[in-house]
C-alpha cells in the first residue's frame, strides 16, 4: 500500500518538479527544498495534488517540511490521513 | 552618447570594416557617423548629439593630431576640468566634452581617469606612443567590449559590431551560461559569447605592440566593520548627503537638448525628478510604464508625483502581449539569454521617450545598491537573526512582512519559510551569505541543462568562482556591506546597468543618466554606518531623511516595490505565439544542443496549463527561451555544439 502511494508521489514529483527526468536520483528521504526541486509555488502545487489525488483536505498546521519534504515523509503523511481509503 | 568600434594592429580594408563596425550599432547614434584610419589602427563612430552639438564630431583629434578619440557617454564635470585646463594655457577647438578628454590625456596619461566624473568608455589611439587606450567608467554604465584576433585587438560599444570582424563569429559560452542560469549574469570579463570580454568597469586597458594589459583605477570599498565611521550625527550625514545628490543631479542636467526624466512611481525616480524637476525652469518631463496586472502596476503613484511636481507627463502600457512582442528585440539588443523580462518593459519605455523627442533621461537607479534598498539585504537580516534561533516558530514570520506581494510566500508556514531562506543552513562567515538563496533557487533552473551542457561545465560552481573574487579585505567588512558590494560591483554592472540599462536605452538611442552613481555619492554611501542605511528593517533609511520634503508622504513612505514585470505569463497568456512554440519546440531545442528537449516540452506545457508559476519555472522558462533567440539571432543557425571553454 506505501509503495503504490510513494510511487504516485514520486510519478507526480518527477512529472511535475524534475519534469520527467527519470535519470534524477531522487532518494525517499532527500529534502525536496535542499534538493532545489520544490519552490514555495511548489508546495502549494503539491498540497493541490494531494487533496485532488486522495480526497485530503489539509489544514495550514499541515503544510510543514515535517509532512511534506521529501518522498517519505509525503507517502507517511498521505498514509496516516487517508488511512484505508487510499488503498485503492 | 554614441557608440564607436575600432582597432589597434593590422586589418584589411580598414575602411570598409569600420564602416561594417558602425552599421551595426547605428541605433546608438542616429545623428552622425565618421571613421578614422591610421597605420595600424582604426576607429569608427555613430553619434547621438547631445553636447556640442556642432563642433563634437567623432573620431576627434587633437590640434597635432597624434591623438584621436572615439568616445562614449558624457563627462559631467566637463565645464570645470575644461576652466581649469583653459587656466594652463589649454585652447579648446570645441564646446565638447570629448575635447576635454583628448586635454587630460595629453597632460595627465591614464592617470586623467581619475579627474573625470562621468559615464564614460573611449578609446585613444596615441600615435606618439604608438599604443591605444581604452578606459570605462567607475560603476559600468557605458558598455566596452573587445576580442583579439592574431595580434590585433578590436572593440566596440556592443558585441554586435565586434561579429563584424572576420575571424570572430558568435558562439555561446557555457560558462557565461552557468553563471546566468546561477548569479543572473555572466562575470566579466567573460560575456555571454565565447572569446568575446568587456573591460570590467572602472579599469583601462593599454594596448601596444600585440600586448594588452588591463588595470583598475577605482574600487568600490567599504571601511572596516570596526573602525570609527565619521558620520555620528544623522542630520549631518542627511544634509551632506542631500547636497552631493543635488550636485550629482544638477551636473547630469548638463546638456544641449532637453532633459526628462523616468518616473517609476517609487522613491528613487521620485527624488531624482523631483531634484531636477527644481533645476528645470523650462518645466521637466516625465516618462513612466503602466501594467495591466496591478500586481506590477504603480501608475497611481506616478500620477501622484506628476501631479506634485506638475511635470509633463506620458506614459506607455505595457499590456498583455506586449512583452512578448517586442521579446526577440530585447534579446537581440542584450546580446545575452536574460532570466527575467523585466528589460521589455524599458525597452518600451526607451521607445516612448524617443517618439517624445527626447534623447536623454535621468533615472533613479542605483540607489537601492548605493543606499542598500533591496529586499536581499533586509531577507540577509532576517536570516542572520533567524539562525541564531533556528528551532523559532515566531522569527521566520518576518519573511513574510519582506515579500508582501509574493502570494504563494504568504500562505506558508513559519517552518516552511525557514526551509525556503535557508534560515540558519548558511554559516553565517560564508562570503556570500547573503545571496545564497537567490543563488541557489536561481540555479534550480540548471535542471533543463541538457547532459552535453552539463558533462561540458565538468561540475563548475559559478558561485565559488564569484566567491574568488571578491578582494581581499571583503571579510573585514559589516554584513551589509558585504551584501552591497556583491550587488554593486557585480549585478549591477552585469544585468541592471547593462541588459536593463543601457542596451535597453539605446536600442532607441536614448541616453539614462544615473545621479546616483555619481562616484562622490557612492563613495560618500559607501562610508556611511550600516545602521543610517538599512535601519532596523526600513530601507534607505538615511536616503529618505534627506529627502522627505521632496515628494508626498505616501511615497517618502512607501516601502520598497521592486520592479518587476511578468514572466512566462507573457508568452504563454496570450495565446501562442509562433517564434515561441518554434524557439522551444523539441527539434529546435534539440539542434541547440543546450537544454533537454523533454523536460523543456514539459515545462511549456505546464507553463501554458496554470498561470501562476513559480520561481524556478519562471526564469527557466525565459532564461531557456531567450537562449534560443539568442542562438537563433547571432548564430544564425540555432546549432550549438556544447563545450566548455
Amino acid at each position: 500500500m506505501t509503495e503504490t502511494i510513494k510511487d504516485k508521489v514520486r510519478a507526480f514529483v518527477i512529472e511535475n518538479f524534475l519534469f520527467g527526468d527519470t535519470s534524477y536520483d531522487l532518494a525517499d528521504t532527500a529534502s525536496l527544498i535542499e534538493n532545489d526541486i520544490i519552490d514555495s509555488t511548489g508546495v502549494l502545487e503539491l498540497v493541490a495534488f494531494i487533496e485532488d489525488h486522495y480526497g485530503i483536505a489539509m489544514a495550514d498546521a499541515d503544510i510543514v517540511p515535517a509532512n511534506l519534504d521529501s518522498l517519505a515523509r509525503i507517502s507517511a503523511f498521505i498514509e496516516v490521513k487517508a488511512g484505508a481509503t487510499v488503498a485503492a | 552618447m554614441c557608440g564607436f568600434g575600432g582597432y589597434f594592429g593590422s586589418v584589411r580594408e580598414a575602411e570598409a570594416l569600420l564602416k561594417r563596425m558602425v552599421t551595426a550599432i547605428a541605433h546608438r547614434g542616429p545623428d552622425e557617423r565618421g571613421t578614422f584610419v591610421a597605420p595600424e589602427a582604426g576607429l569608427g563612430h555613430v553619434r547621438l548629439s547631445i553636447v556640442g552639438l556642432g563642433d563634437g564630431q567623432q573620431p576627434m583629434s587633437d590640434a597635432t593630431d597624434d591623438l584621436t578619440i572615439v568616445f562614449n557617454g558624457e563627462i559631467f564635470n566637463y565645464v570645470e576640468l575644461r576652466d581649469e585646463l583653459r587656466a594652463k594655457g589649454r585652447h579648446f577647438r570645441t564646446s565638447s566634452d570629448t575635447e576635454v578628454i583628448l586635454h587630460l590625456y595629453d597632460e595627465m596619461g591614464e592617470d586623467c581617469l581619475s579627474v573625470l566624473n562621468g559615464d564614460f568608455s573611449f578609446a585613444i589611439r596615441d600615435a606618439r606612443r604608438n599604443r591605444m587606450m581604452l578606459a570605462r567608467d567607475r560603476m559600468g554604465v557605458r558598455p566596452l567590449f573587445y576580442a583579439t584576433r592574431g595580434e590585433t585587438l578590436y572593440f566596440a560599444s556592443e558585441i554586435k559590431a565586434l561579429l563584424q570582424v572576420p575571424g570572430i563569429a558568435a558562439e555561446i559560452d557555457p560558462i557565461a551560461l552557468d553563471q546566468i542560469f546561477t548569479l543572473w549574469a555572466p562575470i566579466a570579463p567573460r560575456t555571454g559569447f565565447r572569446d568575446i570580454y568587456e573591460l570590467e568597469p572602472a579599469s583601462f586597458m593599454i594596448a601596444e605592440r600585440g600586448r594588452q594589459t588591463i588595470r583598475p583605477y577605482w574600487r568600490l570599498d567599504y571601511p572596516d566593520r570596526d573602525a570609527t565611521s565619521r558620520f555620528v550625527n544623522e542630520c549631518d550625514a542627511a544634509e551632506e548627503l542631500r547636497a552631493l545628490l543635488s550636485d550629482a543631479t544638477r551636473i547630469r542636467m548638463r546638456a544641449d537638448v532637453p532633459v526628462g526624466s523616468y518616473l517609476s512611481g517609487g522613491l528613487d525616480s521620485s527624488i531624482v525628478a523631483a531634484l531636477a524637476a527644481g533645476m528645470a525652469p523650462q518645466g521637466l518631463r516625465t516618462f513612466s510604464v503602466t501594467f495591466d496586472s496591478a500586481e506590477h502596476d504603480e501608475s497611481a503613484y506616478q500620477m501622484q508625483m506628476a501631479a506634485a511636481l506638475g511635470t509633463q507627463h506620458s506614459a506607455v502600457a505595457c499590456r498583455a502581449g506586449d512583452i512578448a512582442r517586442v521579446f526577440p528585440e530585447v534579446v537581440r539588443f542584450a546580446e545575452r539569454p536574460i532570466i527575467r523580462t523585466a528589460p521589455a518593459p524599458l525597452y518600451q519605455l526607451s521607445g516612448l521617450v524617443r517618439e517624445q523627442g527626447l534623447k536623454v533621461v535621468l533615472t533613479g537607479e542605483g540607489a537601492d545598491e548605493v543606499f542598500a534598498g533591496y529586499d536581499i539585504f533586509k531577507e540577509a537580516r532576517v536570516r542572520r537573526f533567524c539562525g541564531r534561533q533556528p528551532g523559532s516558530r515566531i522569527r521566520p514570520h518576518l519573511f513574510r512582512k519582506l515579500y508582501p506581494y509574493l502570494p504563494g510566500l504568504q500562505q506558508q508556514s513559519a517552518e516552511y519559510l525557514a526551509a525556503f531562506f535557508g534560515a540558519g543552513d548558511v554559516p553565517l562567515d560564508d562570503p556570500l551569505f547573503s545571496h545564497r538563496p537567490r543563488f541557489k533557487s536561481t540555479a534550480a533552473t540548471k535542471i533543463f541543462f541538457s547532459p552535453d551542457l552539463r558533462a561540458s561545465l565538468a561540475g563548475y560552481d559559478a558561485a565559488e568562482e564569484l566567491a574568488s573574487r571578491l578582494p581581499q579585505d571583503f571579510g573585514r567588512w559589516h554584513a551589509l556591506h558585504q551584501a552591497q558590494y556583491l550587488e554593486g560591483r557585480f549585478l549591477l554592472p552585469g544585468y541592471i546597468l547593462s541588459s536593463q540599462g543601457d542596451r535597453m536605452a539605446m536600442a532607441h538611442g536614448i541616453e539614462g543618466r544615473f545621479p546616483f552613481l555619481d562616484h562622490r555619492l557612492v563613495e560618500f554611501a559607501a562610508g556611511l554606518p550600516p545602521e543610517m542605511k538599512l535601519k532596523g528593517l526600513v530601507e534607505k533609511h538615511i536616503l529618505r531623511e534627506a529627502t522627505k520634503d521632496l515628494m508626498p508622504e505616501a511615497i517618502g513612505k512607501r516601502t520598497k516595490q521592486p520592479y518587476r514585470a511578468p514572466d512566462s505569463l507573457s508568452f504563454t497568456g496570450v495565446g501562442e505565439l509562433d517564434y515561441v512554440r518554434e524557439a522551444m519546440s523539441e527539434d529546435r531545442i534539440s539542434a541547440g544542443g543546450l537544454f533537454n528537449p523533454r523536460a523543456v516540452a514539459k515545462l511549456y506545457e505546464k507553463c501554458q496549463s496554470q498561470p501562476v508559476s513559480g520561481f524556478r519555472d519562471n526564469a527557466a522558462f525565459v532564461g531557456i527561451l531567450s537562449t534560443q533567440l539568442w542562438l537563433k539571432t547571432f548564430t544564425g543557425t540555432s546549432i550549438h555544439t556544447a563545450e566548455a571553454a
